[in-house]
């Protein structure tokens, strides 16, 4: 399994609110919340996103609310993966939860900058900076997180097996 | 090797004699809460899931408060979707508009939280129920689905972070300012997967109020948990408010944690946290004057009766600034009821503010006091992320209900001691 794609950069603390404002959770539809995605902390996003890029970001990404909203606005955009140095603890197991990879990697953090084209091999956790030829070794996906992810989210993973 | 007090929960409801930090655990679940922004993605994800029904239709806890009463069509479509399956699943718990409350206040309030459970809730201040010696933490939409059908949820077995609360705070210092001093001190990702452990003679001066919002923003440091010992005052509120039966665990001696600090409570002041981040803390006076648009009393942070006593102390004979908007929301039917009883909502009127019924509304830019371009508020509540409560170019200053109070007297960021 593999993501490739260019990049979107992000700093420090990177919150749920910021990823989906609150204004837009009286809808649960992928498709609507998509839409909003990163809206307040950058507009242009949802108009330059296209399928597979990536979002690079610093430390404690997705801090705050426990919206599950804020991973399905993500990958709903088209975001392959997402890179952090580090994330907040309910964001890591709702991304998983419901099918958005993402890998702790300080060194890819800090090495990868916008615009960037970024390929990830999550059998290997090997990222690859395919501008700046650089590689990070991340956390492999183990086999189970990659059906999950696969299934598209842990219920149709547990529905499957 | 000895463990902590979450620690001991949480083995306690895997089956197993010990654990440690790190090691991954099922554990059987007291209780599982949800919301009308969360729930409705979790009934829709436990609809694909091949079970019958849910685990237990009394350890469910569904509390419809962020967007409620409804705030518009689409808000009403999902309350009406967890409306309709919690008569359809028999849920017990089920509040309607006229019972409930914003949940982390509710909750406790209704007994459904005691010592010694394991709690999960499809929202992030679920830690609130620590303040009683319970496991809790915030989880997303899935786990909830998953949780509402198996009464399992698997965990990483945190490790710990050791505050030692010695001394008595001062007339104005308050729970919050503790809590606020904390993130200010370690971070918001300073406790990232631990959990806050408290402990120490200092306890014994911070009412439960206090305690429940010092619980309640461990999440706002990255924390998974955050929990306090049982001692006599959680006995008694346990005793007062819940008819089932509560388990005491305490930490071991020799429990290991990655570091202990020592806070004199006496030596705290009040705490505000700048835009746009809770560990952005200032002391009231180290700050120059700023100006504000709004104040915002309530939430499951502050929406307390301790806190609503607080600021009518505060407002008692005196008159909100000119131009200032002044917003308080009881954050439970009973907490309302009982400041009616108690005069504070005429005090509140009186002094020029206005009391709405209980809701999240703006403390998640919900509705019921949204900030415009360039506008500022003083809130009592947890959260001062860009946007959070409006208008990106607003700002968001986290205080006590004193100094939310007095900065509503003044137009200015105060505290009551310059009134």
């Amino acid at each position: 399994m593999k993501a490739k794609g260019n990049v979107f950069k992000y700093g420090d603390n990177v919150d749920t609110d910021v990823i989906i404002p609150a204004r837009y959770l009286n809808s649960s539809e992928a498709s609507e919340l998509a839409q909003h995605c990163m809206e307040d902390i950058d507009k242009d996003f949802v108009n330059k996103v296209k399928k597979g890029d990536l979002i690079v970001a610093d430390k404690n990404f997705g801090c705050g609310s426990s919206r599950e909203h804020a991973p399905i606005a993500i990958k709903a955009a088209g975001v392959s993966c997402v890179i952090a140095e580090t994330f907040a603890r309910i964001f890591y197991r709702n991304a998983i939860n419901i099918g958005l990879p993402i890998i702790e990697c300080p060194e890819a953090a800090k090495g990868i900058s916008a615009g960037d084209e970024v390929e990830v091999d999550f059998d290997s956790g090997i990222i690859t900076n395919l501008t700046t030829k650089k590689s990070y070794q991340g956390q492999a996906f183990p086999p189970f997180m990659q059906k999950i992810i696969e299934a598209e989210g842990l219920i149709n993973y547990i529905n499957h097996k | 090797m000895g463990m902590t007090m979450t620690q001991k929960i949480l083995a306690a409801h895997a089956g197993l004699e010990s654990v440690e930090a790190g090691q991954l655990i099922e554990a059987d679940l007291d209780l599982v809460l949800g919301n009308d922004i969360t729930s409705p993605v979790a009934i829709k994800e436990m609809e694909k899931m091949k079970v019958e029904g849910v685990f237990d239709k009394d350890k469910i806890a569904l509390v419809p408060d962020h967007f409620v009463p409804n705030k518009d069509i689409k808000s009403a479509e999902h309350c009406k979707c967890v409306r309709e399956f919690a008569r359809r699943n028999e849920i017990t718990n089920y509040f309607e508009v006229g019972e409930m409350g914003i949940e982390h206040a509710l909750l406790p309030e209704k007994g459904l939280t005691v010592a010694g459970d394991v709690i999960i809730g499809a929202d992030s201040h679920t830690c609130t129920y620590g303040a009683l010696g319970a496991f809790s933490t915030g989880v997303g939409s899935t786990d909830m689905a998953a949780g509402m059908a198996t009464g399992k949820a698997w965990f990483k077995v945190p490790s710990a972070l050791k505050f030692i609360l010695t001394g008595k705070p001062s007339k104005w210092v308050s729970g919050k300012d503790v809590i606020l001093h904390i993130i200010g001190m370690i971070g918001v990702d300073g406790a990232l997967y631990k959990s806050l452990e408290f402990t120490g003679d200092g306890i014994q001066h911070l009412s439960m109020d206090d305690r429940f919002t010092i619980a309640n923003m461990a999440i706002e440091a990255g924390a998974k948990n955050g929990i306090f010992p049982v001692d006599a005052a959680a006995a008694a509120y346990m005793k007062e408010h819940s008819a089932r039966p509560y388990k005491i665990y305490e930490a071991d001696e020799d429990a290991v944690y990655d570091e202990e600090y020592t806070i004199d409570l006496s030596a705290l002041k009040s705490t505000v946290a700048f835009p746009h981040l809770p560990e952005n803390t200032h002391t009231l006076d180290e700050i120059d004057e700023i100006a504000i648009d709004q104040v915002v009393i309530g939430s499951c942070t502050n929406g307390r009766l301790d806190d609503l006593r607080t600021a009518a102390e505060v407002l008692k004979g005196r008159h909100v600034a000119k131009g200032m908007r002044c917003i308080i929301i009881p954050a439970t039917q009973k907490i309302y009821m009982d400041a009616m009883e108690e005069g504070l909502l005429k005090t509140f009127i009186e002094a020029g503010a206005i009391v709405s019924t209980p809701t999240c509304g703006p403390c998640l830019g919900g509705y019921m006091g949204i900030l415009a371009e360039g506008e500022r508020c003083v809130s009592t509540t947890n959260r001062n992320f860009v946007g959070r409560m409006g208008h990106v170019e607003s700002e968001i200053y986290l205080a006590s209900p004193a100094v939310a109070a007095a900065s509503a007297v003044t137009g200015k960021i105060s505290g009551p001691e310059e009134l």
